[in-house]
Order: C-alpha cells, then sequence, then structure tokens
C-alpha cells in the first residue's frame, strides 16, 4: 500500500483519467464543436464524485442539522460537520471551530466587514487594499469606511502587475486597522507574498484578511503558515458546488465581535429584550445552512486531496507557461500581468477586437474564456483598457485545449481585420 | 447562416471596420454620454438640427463591434429625419431589439443587419448603447 500511495505521489497528473470524471467536458457544442472550458476562474466545473455526494444526501440523509433529535437529523449533522472538519484539515486551520461555512467569498468578506469593523473600525483609522482586488474585496469595505468615518488606501500595482511593495510598505502605518489583500488576482494571475504581507501589517497592528478564492483551489495553502486572521474562499471554484463560502477565522480574531445575521441557530439563550450567542462557528451561522452543498463541499475537498494539490499546481503552472507562450506567439496579442510567481488566470487583449467579440467568436468554436472587467474596474482603468478577455485553466484542461483557443483567436483576427 | 455569421452579418462588419460620421469636432457639444456599466462601452454623441430636422450626427465610441455599427447604421438612419420621427424610430428600434415587435423593412436597410444580435440577450445592450444615448442628446436639447 505505502509504496502505490508513493508512486502515485511521485507521478504527474493523469488528465485524461481526470477529465473522465468532469461528465460536462465531454461535449459538442455549436453542432460539432469540442466544448473547451476555459473559463476555471469564474466557476469551476463538478466531478462525479462531488455530484454523487449531493445525491447521496438527498436520497439517504437529508434533514435540518443540529436540531432534529431523530437518525436523519444526527446523519445529516454529522456528515455537515464532517466537511467542516475535512476543510479545516485541508487548509491547516487548527479547529474546525476556526472554519465558518457562509454561501460564498463575497459573504465572508462581508461578514467581517459588517461585524468585526463595527467592533474595531473607527474614524480616522485605515483600511488598505490592493488595486488588483476583485469587487467583493473591495466594495465592503469601502462601505465600511463610509460606516464608520475611516478611509480606503490602495497599494498600488508595477508594470509587471506585481504588488509594489514598497508603496504597500509605505502605506502601512499605525492607523491601518485592516489589511485585505488577495492571495493570486483573478485578472492578472499574480500571487502575492501574503506571508511577508501579514507580517508587515501584523507589525503595525493590523488585522489582514486574505482573498484566497484563486489560490485555495489551485495550491497547497497553510492558514497556520501565514499567519493571516481571516482567509476566504468559495466551494465554486475548487471542484465544489455553488453557494459555499469559507471564512477561516484564526482563534481570537472575533473575541469581542458581536454577530453578523440574527436567527436561529447562532443564539445561546433568546429573552424578550436581549439574547446571547452561540460559540464559534454557530455564532456567525444564523438559519438553516446550505447542508447538501456544504456535504458536497467536503467530496470537493476530498477529491482536491486524492489528487494532490502540489500536482495540481505543478501541471497548472507548465499549462500556464504554454498558454502564456502560444499567446506571446500571436501578433497584436498583449498580456496582462507578467509577475514572475503566477497561477492560470491569464487576461489579454487582442488589438482591433474588443473582448466581447473575440469571445462571442471563441464561444462559437466551443471555446469559453470570459470577457469584460472581470469585477475589477479600478484595476481596469490602472490597465488602461474597459475590459480584457481572459483564459484560466484547471486539472482537467489540456494542451490540446490552448491549441483549440489559440486557433480560434488566429480565426478572430481574420474574420475581424480591417 | 450559423448564428456567428448572423450577429456579424457582412453589413455590420462594414460599418465596424468604416464606421460613418465616428468622430467629435472641436466644438461639438457632447449632448449625451452613454455608457454600458456591463462591459464598459462608452459612446459621447452629438447632433445637429435644423428646423426641428436632424442634419447630423455625430459621435466618439469606444466598444465591440455590435455597438460600433449600430451607432454608425444609426447615425445614418436618423440624418434628415424631424425630431419626432426620429423619437419614434429610436423607441420602435430599441422594441425591436428587445424582441418586443419586428424589424421593419421601410426602415434604412442596413439596420436589418442588427437583426441576428438578437439571438444573443447579452448583446441586444451592445445593439441599443448609441440609440439610448440618442433618445437622451435629443431631449437634452429640447431642454
Ligand atoms: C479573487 C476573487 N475574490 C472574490 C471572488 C468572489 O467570489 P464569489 O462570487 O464566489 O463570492 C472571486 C470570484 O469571482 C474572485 O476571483
Amino acid at each position: 500500500m505505502v509504496s502505490t500511495v508513493e508512486t502515485v505521489v511521485q507521478s504527474a497528473l493523469d488528465v485524461e483519467r481526470i477529465r473522465e470524471d468532469f461528465p460536462i467536458l465531454h461535449q459538442t457544442v455549436y453542432a460539432d464543436k469540442p466544448l473547451t472550458y476555459l473559463d476555471n476562474a469564474a466557476t469551476s466545473q463538478t466531478p462525479r464524485p462531488v455530484v454523487q455526494a449531493l445525491v447521496d444526501y438527498y436520497e439517504q440523509s437529508n434533514a435540518n442539522v443540529h436540531r432534529a433529535l431523530h437518525y436523519l437529523g444526527e446523519q445529516a449533522t454529522a456528515q455537515f460537520e464532517a466537511a467542516r472538519a475535512s476543510i479545516a484539515n485541508w487548509i491547516g486551520a487548527p479547529a474546525p471551530q476556526n472554519i465558518i461555512l457562509t454561501r460564498g467569498t463575497t459573504e465572508s468578506i462581508n461578514l467581517v466587514a459588517r461585524a468585526w469593523c463595527d467592533a474595531h473600525l473607527r474614524e480616522g483609522d485605515e483600511i488598505l487594499v490592493t488595486a488588483m482586488e476583485h469587487h467583493s474585496n473591495w466594495v465592503p469595505w469601502q462601505l465600511a469606511c463610509q460606516r464608520h468615518g475611516a478611509t480606503f488606501r490602495i497599494a498600488p500595482i508595477t508594470e509587471t502587475g506585481e504588488l509594489d511593495l514598497e508603496e504597500f510598505g509605505r502605506l502601512l502605518s499605525e492607523r491601518t486597522r485592516l489589511v485585505a489583500v488577495t492571495h493570486m488576482s483573478n485578472v492578472l494571475g499574480t500571487i502575492n507574498p501574503v506571508a511577508d504581507l501579514v507580517k508587515q501589517s501584523h507589525a503595525v497592528g493590523a488585522t489582514v484578511l486574505i482573498d484566497a478564492a484563486q489560490s485555495v483551489p489551485h495550491m497547497p495553502v497553510d492558514v497556520a503558515t501565514l499567519e493571516a486572521d481571516f482567509v476566504v474562499f468559495s466551494s465554486h471554484k475548487m471542484c465544489g458546488p455553488t453557494g459555499v463560502g469559507v471564512l477561516y477565522a484564526r482563534d481570537g480574531a472575533l473575541a469581542e465581535v458581536g454577530p453578523f445575521l440574527g436567527g436561529g441557530e447562532m443564539i445561546s439563550k433568546v429573552g424578550d429584550t436581549e439574547s446571547s450567542w452561540a460559540e464559534l462557528p454557530y455564532k456567525y451561522e444564523a438559519g438553516t445552512p446550505n447542508i447538501a452543498d456544504v456535504v458536497a463541499a467536503g467530496a470537493a475537498v476530498d477529491y482536491l486531496t486524492h489528487m494532490g494539490l502540489d500536482r495540481i499546481h505543478a501541471y497548472e503552472q507548465e499549462l500556464t507557461s504554454y498558454l502564456i507562450e502560444r499567446l506571446d506567439s500571436l501578433p497584436d496579442v498583449r498580456i496582462f500581468g507578467r509577475a514572475a510567481k503566477r497561477g492560470g488566470a491569464v487576461s489579454f487583449e487582442v488589438s482591433g477586437i474588443h473582448p466581447h467579440d473575440l469571445s462571442q467568436y471563441v464561444d462559437q468554436q466551443g471555446v469559453a474564456i470570459r470577457a469584460g472587467h472581470l469585477c475589477a474596474q479600478p484595476l481596469m482603468r490602472r490597465l488602461g483598457v474597459p475590459a480584457v478577455s481572459r483564459a484560466s485553466v484547471y486539472l482537467y484542461n489540456t494542451h490540446a485545449e490552448i491549441d483549440r483557443l489559440i486557433a480560434a483567436i488566429e480565426a478572430a483576427q481574420r474574420f475581424f481585420q480591417a | 447562416m450559423d448564428d456567428l455569421e448572423q450577429i456579424y452579418q457582412e453589413m455590420i462588419l462594414d460599418h465596424y471596420k468604416h464606421p460613418r460620421n465616428a468622430e467629435l469636432l472641436a466644438d461639438d457639444p457632447v449632448l449625451a454620454d452613454e455608457e454600458n456599466p456591463m462591459c464598459g462601452d462608452r459612446i459621447q454623441l452629438t447632433c445637429q438640427i435644423n428646423d426641428e430636422q436632424i442634419e447630423a450626427v455625430r459621435y466618439k465610441i469606444s466598444g465591440c463591434a455590435v455597438s460600433r455599427a449600430s451607432a454608425s447604421m444609426m447615425s445614418e438612419a436618423l440624418q434628415g429625419l424631424p425630431i419626432e420621427e426620429a423619437n419614434d424610430l429610436i423607441e420602435q428600434f430599441v422594441a425591436a431589439m428587445r424582441g418586443e415587435r419586428e424589424l421593419d423593412p421601410d426602415w434604412h436597410e442596413d439596420l436589418m443587419a442588427l437583426s441576428g444580435v438578437r439571438k444573443f440577450p447579452l448583446r441586444v445592450k451592445c445593439a441599443t448603447l448609441a440609440w439610448h444615448g440618442m433618445a437622451k442628446a435629443l431631449s437634452e436639447r429640447k431642454a
């Protein structure tokens, strides 16, 4: 047994085998074009074992959690809590209580921006973000600053699309109450040196939230090593279902912080005028949670663990290099973001072709890419474009699919050229 | 004709590659500045009116092939129309793009090329951007 495990760990990803787990990939669209899915940064596809977990849950274990004192209720609760424990273990959290289950990255961030900021953000304080944040790691902090009379600061990026570390350091001060930074940019692909950023931020007494929506699905992330206070991500970008998000909170990070949503489950005692709150993580899980999808998210963790995040990361690094090399070989194509450390989200423009025309054209060849501002309008302004096109890879993508994208772009260039 | 050819008909590509009236002159007042927040497409419009009749429509646009072609076609279709008729055409064209009525062969013939866009609901906003801008420009002028 031990030796087989070792050979598995050493060997590369068996992509053809993995693709068999994703029935959605095996279809032709627009009559005869093989579907080529390269929009993984928006959402990932769902492998059979994860879909099966949903089916099994509804066919065998469905009940409300934490309340029903009957067989199914216990089954559902046990599976729900097992999923929480898998997630905790997967990202190196000390205990399941460090994992608060939400509806998504966006809700996780809003939870902190509401509850934590209500307790800690004061007039004159500052919140520091970077110019490469997704709207969901931007707008909630802007709103919090407006509510509390705090100042919203933005650390700039360099020509290569990396965080300007010098400026970041300059913007940090004892006024900085919270730093919110993405681990990996969904536009530029840039992987930020978050462990260093956390150290610097802690040194001035700031709390740190890491948006790991694009990193956790693609590379090993260990929250204990990062030492961040909050880490957030979404199930639907990591082979899991939609409607589940994670908020990891370091021990003590939510001490003295009031509740977010009020309702069932999050209470300890409900009085006529006042109530008291449940322990973590339940204090922040008001109402019936998304039980089935959480259970399936646990199955997604098992799936990715089985494939090996280090192997997935290594494979995607290779595939991304190939994608960049092929894009660079085309005339009139410009890539946004040339970070030394990067992941598999690659944004680009083809001169003379608007991103919407390009994505529509390649879509008709069966190739799904994303076009638009990618929920990063502040970054678009800094890049000086209204919109970009983006291809993003995952563990089931192949070199042949990259070739199909490139051929489709070449065809679009012929079609639209003046 | 496949879907792609329908949305990017020859006529659309022609207007896209050779846009008509696509420049603002130095002293043109910008009467409307319309943006599609979904995709960042933007058009700035002006029009010259003489005796309640549109003499010229000029604009500056940054956008996709569909929004640019539609703006170009509009600038030709509205030229020479009395303001009231122009407003009617704008209203009817927008309704047609939304699938609430058919395009009318009596309209400026190039406009028929935009019928294929209706198959792509996400692109309808591209085709109507200039027209919404023009409606604003006309009411701006009245005000
Ligand atoms: C970097 C980043 N942060 C946050 C989000 C928001 O995630 P969700 O829409 O799942 O809440 C996304 C996904 O689009 C993202 O890419």
